[in-house]
């Protein structure tokens, strides 16, 4: 990663115009050329430093649901239920933790009613209580970073 | 959902076929392309003036958070990744909340329901750093600004990925 990477994260995490020619009007911003730019978001997104490069939708807003969820699974068991939860499609992420509440997952559904289904399936499938934790209010979304 | 975002919600034409027909293009990413939206209008039938008007409207009302690069932080350096979580008093968590989440290394930041007794915490704060000792810095600033309503908190660390296939729409 170089000078001219480092510009492109910094200064692409938003904002990217919605126009006919959107690569040349940000390339002309950071003094390179619309083909350059196009070629370095190519490597940039080949070598995973990003994850992707275009729209971030807000997904409550999309009309479904979405909440974040947690459970307390004994060590022995880790494994198994993981496989378990994962097998859901509605699991979006599922993150293990240094805490008692060791399992943390967001489940994302296409209906909001959904969601209470699928944690009361992953109830019965693990025999294991799922904490559910739907956001009350958001005060901050960004993941800005500086490189 | 605080009291603005009900009311956006609410004044928010719903997404029509071709919005969704649009997200589920562009999800995974806008096409490198020199004109992007042409090569989306030209993979779904509609015109590109459609496409960026559609674009145009899904941002100013909030449906998109916004366009660009969405960096792998963990790639880049940042491998220190705490979920933080406090219990502070509802009656002052939206103003908390709200400072929180101006700090620049919170990435996300949130009021969610405690489950007594074992769970008391009810607003979660990410943090990014490079360092564990910088994260716990970080986690220092927080509990300083929230001074005597900080009733307790606790970070944990992710200590593994068990699944990543990011949100879609289907």
């Amino acid at each position: 990663m170089d000078t001219l990477d480092r510009n492109i994260i910094n200064h692409l995490q938003g904002g990217f115009p919605i126009s006919t020619r959107p690569y040349a009007e940000a390339a002309e911003q950071l003094d390179i050329t619309e083909a350059e730019l196009i070629q370095r978001l190519t490597e940039l997104l080949e070598q995973g430093l990003l994850t992707r490069f275009g729209p971030m939708y807000h997904a409550e807003q999309l009309g479904g649901g979405l909440t974040l969820a947690a459970m307390r699974v004994p060590q022995a068991d880790f494994e198994d239920v993981a496989e378990t939860v994962n097998a859901f499609p509605e699991v979006a992420h599922n993150y293990a933790r240094d805490h008692e509440l060791n399992m943390w997952f967001v489940l994302a559904t296409e209906h909001e009613e959904r969601i209470d289904q699928v944690i009361h399936d992953i109830e019965a499938q693990t025999g294991l209580r799922v904490y559910n934790m739907p956001k009350q209010a958001e005060y901050y979304v960004g993941l800005r970073f500086e490189v | 959902m605080n009291n603005s975002d009900t009311e956006t919600h609410k004044t928010t034409r719903p997404l029509d076929s071709d919005d969704r027909r649009i997200i589920q293009a562009t999800q995974a990413g806008l096409p490198l392309t020199p004109r992007p939206y042409h090569t989306i209008a030209e993979q779904l039938g509609l015109s590109a003036d459609e496409v960026m008007a559609r674009f145009q409207r899904m941002l100013a009302n909030g449906i998109i958070r916004r366009i660009g690069a969405v960096p792998n932080h963990y790639a880049l350096g940042y491998r220190a990744n705490g979920m933080t979580v406090w219990d502070v008093p509802d009656e002052q968590i939206d103003e908390l909340g709200r400072c929180v989440g101006q700090l620049d290394f919170v990435s996300h930041c949130y009021h969610r329901p405690r489950h007594l007794p074992e769970w008391p915490y009810n607003l979660f704060a990410m943090v990014h750093g490079r360092t564990q000792s910088q994260v716990e810095a970080q986690i220092q600033q927080i509990a300083d600004l929230l001074g005597e309503y900080n009733q307790g908190h606790r970070t944990l660390y992710s200590t593994r990925i068990l699944k990543k296939t990011g949100l879609r729409i289907r």
